[in-house]
């Protein structure tokens, strides 16, 4: 992808970016977890209960007209990271379609993210918005805490938040460097070894990071984001070997060009590269995340799913 | 808190933790080797989860990896709440 790939990244517009880069938007200083607009100041995180029909007693509601019939009601829920938008909010229906109560983070679109957990509220499921900059060191604590307090133990984490800061290395700034190792890499860290403390002692557990193709190969201007994924396939690996025997699951997914908020205005060019001649839907990658979450993919860790057309093939 | 916790309580706090990772009760004891119980580096590191829980104490990988018997950890744990 090479020269065309270059041309388009190096054009990315940052406000497009999944989450906006933390070094943007001046959002470091908020709380770590914010109450919703709606509530009135309480302390932490909530559910809109109106809005989201939240909690446990979600998940076996009678589920609407051409809702999925019969999902298994689940012990515990799924945590996913930057779930407003894109491939984020595409798992967070996956996933509750599978029966899972889903914990959906969310730094600055909360409107986004309130329209996810409605349509999964509408579906019979439980959805809980919870609104935090992963980059901050305080958030996994926090987050986890938040839902394993209103939905019960994170069986499923989902590390997709994701930040770009786009450009040629010679030109990279620190803060777009660490705005994007922060979120991509350190905060999917921290958020694993929260998880990690229950998975293991619950001898079950499943965490997929969302990677992409670029940790597998270059891509000119994206030296930060690159290594951030590169750093997440890496760490998706060894975690994964060190909690095998635990019941534990670590994996990835890698997406190539998906169809989200993140990759709108990228040069349409950058299509001839993909063998399938078409863009990614984020559903596409959210099926992959699910069945990587599901009971039969028990046996199935450490690996990188590539969701991509044939791009890196 | 850390004036009440003793190698008493420390040890029963452990010994329930092993159990639970594998060993039987009755090959306990403060010389056995972790090596003979078959705990691994897993298994102490969600001792050490248990341990920070009870007594507040953070045992990190370093400091596991350095000791070889249960007494051991126990000292150690004792020493740290200290």
């Amino acid at each position: 992808m090479g020269v065309t790939a270059a041309r388009a990244a190096t054009k990315g517009d940052r406000e497009g970016a999944v989450i906006e880069p933390a070094a943007t938007n001046g959002g470091r200083e908020g709380a770590v977890i914010e109450p919703a607009a709606t509530n009135g100041g309480r302390e932490g995180a909530v559910i809109e209960p109106g809005a989201t029909n939240g909690g446990r007693e979600g998940a076996v509601a009678e589920p609407a007209e051409g809702a999925r019939a019969a999902a298994p009601v689940r012990d515990g829920c799924a945590l996913v990271t930057g779930g407003s938008r894109g491939i984020g909010a595409a798992v967070a229906r996956a996933l509750a379609a599978d029966g899972w109560p889903v914990a959906v983070t969310y730094r600055s679109k909360e409107d986004g993210a309130r329209s996810v957990a409605d349509g999964i509220a509408s579906r019979g499921g439980a959805a809980l918005p919870l609104k935090a900059d992963v980059a901050r060191p305080e958030a996994a604590d926090a987050l986890l805490a938040a839902a394993e307090e209103q939905l019960g133990p994170v069986a499923v984490l989902v590390n997709n938040a994701g930040v770009r800061a786009d450009g040629l290395a010679l030109q990279l700034d620190d803060d777009d460097w660490d705005a994007v190792l922060d979120t991509n890499l350190t905060a999917a860290f921290r958020l694993t070894r929260r998880a990690l403390k229950g998975m293991v002692r619950r001898r079950h557990g499943r965490i997929v990071n969302v990677a992409s193709v670029v940790g597998l190969r270059a891509n000119a201007g994206q030296a930060n984001y690159a290594a951030s994924k590169a750093g997440l396939i890496a760490m998706t690996k060894t975690v994964a070997v060190e909690v095998a025997r635990r019941g534990v699951t670590v994996n990835a997914v890698a997406p190539g060009l998906i169809a989200t908020d993140m990759t709108a205005g990228l040069d349409g060019t950058l299509l001839e590269a993909v063998p399938a001649r078409r863009p990614g839907r984020p559903e596409d990658v959210a099926a992959c995340v699910r069945f990587l979450a599901s009971d039969e993919a028990a046996y199935v860790t450490g690996s990188v799913l590539t969701v991509d057309g044939g791009l890196s093939a | 808190m850390s004036a009440t916790i003793t190698a008493e309580q420390v040890e029963a706090v452990v010994y329930d933790a092993l159990v639970e990772l594998g060993p039987s009760r009755d090959e306990l004891s403060r010389d056995a080797t972790f090596e003979e119980l078959d705990v691994d580096s897993l298994d102490l590191a969600e001792l050490s989860q248990v341990v920070e829980e009870r007594f507040g104490v953070r045992l990190k990988g370093d400091d596991v990896a350095s000791i070889e018997t249960v007494g051991q950890a126990i000292d150690l744990i004792v020493a740290r709440a200290a």
